[in-house]
């Protein structure tokens, strides 16, 4: 599992998120659009493009984009 | 596996009742215009039914009950067992089901059976029934599915009460020699208990001063103890998984094709969820019906309560083969194959 791969398919979720903006220490609920439904596309993703599971709690207790790729890259 | 055939049995006919009162979700107080928009697109749900306060789900299941019997020309004394699946029951006791035996007029001579289950209920119903027709000791069976979801719901809690409705539907199943019969798969986790739940009123915490304090949670979400909490990312990882991986080991164990499926009657969880687990089995959009936008999710009521409403007309008139697949609170889940054979399906009742 690639970061920067990572990192396009995270910003691939928000409508207007160029993924040159984002950096593993980006505190992803700052990405301009985040909401519920966001979080929800990231489960999607997390499932369709790396057949990981997240659960309520993956999300809640993650801060940053690094944060996200760590939780999936140990259950792939 | 927890896989079950049940040869010899029915789908005679179905019918649902929804209260008259409508609320439409472009008004929801709790919502900005540009939010109630994101829900509406995200979720499906335009609008759903209310109960007022003297409804109840055994008064909605009652009158899709009498509707389907008179549509069915059925006698009240063929009737030999009655499954009422809910979570909004008359009272803590005793079970609705024997209240409905009485209402309904049916003999003393009845298996009568309440059984608490939401999202998954109408499934585990059906099998229930089912297994007490399939030898033909008992000819004739009611099964009345449904919840007021909303009387446990916090009007300020923008997370469930924009997303469901209230509904009570009747499905009628009997014995008959010259059929298939009923297919199902089942399962269940209950490490995912907390995902769905109402705390408080029950006997684990009973009702005490503290149940009714309203705590805000969130910006948009404030409810109390008696009131339903829904965990919206785990019940969405939940279903995107479970929700295909039952109906893909239903078709392997009863080698079923895909391809030879008319409708995919899933539960109305949401349109963004729904739709995530249609695209993961490859399944075309005419296949699957939809009765979120004017519903929204009914709990046990969705797969009934669709095919009266989105299917009628076709399955009055033609043959199908359908699979229905439920999931959600306990964490539970089920999906079942039958076919139908131009069943009765009454018209949407209104009370």
């Amino acid at each position: 599992m690639d970061l920067i791969d990572f990192i396009k398919n995270l910003a691939s979720v928000f409508e207007d998120t160029n993924p040159s903006n984002l950096t593993p220490e980006t505190r992803f609920r700052d990405i301009e659009g985040w909401s519920s439904l966001i979080a929800l596309s990231i489960i999607a993703m997390a499932d369709e493009v790396y057949g990981v599971k997240l659960k309520g709690d993956d999300i809640r207790k993650a801060i940053t984009v690094q944060d996200l790729y760590e939780i999936i890259k140990s259950r792939i | 596996m927890a896989f079950f055939s049940a040869p010899n049995v029915r789908l005679a006919g179905i019918s649902a009742c929804v209260p008259v009162n409508i609320l439409e979700n472009s008004k929801y107080p709790g919502f900005s215009e540009d939010e109630a928009d994101k829900f509406i697109s995200s979720t499906g749900v335009e609008r759903r039914r209310i109960a007022d306060s003297n409804t109840t789900t055994s008064d909605l299941c009652f009158k899709a009950a009498e509707r389907l019997i008179d549509d069915l020309k059925w006698k009240k004394d063929e009737i030999d067992c009655l499954i009422f699946v809910t979570q909004t029951p008359d009272y803590i006791l005793p079970a609705t089901s024997c209240l409905l035996q009485k209402r309904l007029g049916l003999k003393e001579e009845v298996f009568a059976l309440d059984i608490s289950l939401g999202c998954s209920g109408w499934i585990y119903g059906l099998q229930v029934l089912s297994s007490l027709l399939t030898n033909g000791q008992l000819r004739k069976g009611l099964l009345l599915v449904g919840d007021t979801a909303l009387k446990p719901c916090s009007p300020d809690d923008k997370s469930t009460y924009p997303l469901f409705g209230d509904a009570g539907t009747a499905t009628a199943v009997e014995f008959n020699e010259n059929t298939e019969g009923i297919r199902f798969h089942f399962a269940v986790d209950g490490a995912g208990y907390e995902s769905i739940i109402i705390y408080d009123g029950g006997f684990r915490n009973q009702v005490n001063v503290d149940s009714f304090k309203m705590v805000e949670v969130e910006p948009g979400i404030k409810r109390n103890k008696l009131q339903t909490v829904l965990d919206g990312m785990n019940v969405f990882s939940f279903g995107i998984s479970k929700a295909p991986e039952s109906i893909k080991l239903l078709f392997e164990k009863f080698e079923i094709n895909l391809n030879e499926i008319d409708y995919f009657v899933f539960h109305q969880a949401n349109l963004f969820m729904n739709e995530m687990i249609r695209k993961k089995l490859k399944i075309p959009q005419e296949k699957v019906p939809y009765s979120l936008k004017n519903f929204g999710n009914t709990s046990s009521a969705t797969i009934p309560l669709t095919m009266v409403t989105e299917l009628k007309e076709r399955l009055r008139k033609e043959k199908a083969r359908i699979i229905a697949c439920g999931f959600g609170v306990g964490l539970s889940w089920g999906s079942v194959y039958f076919k139908t054979n131009k069943i009765t399906v009454c018209d949407l009742v209104e009370y």
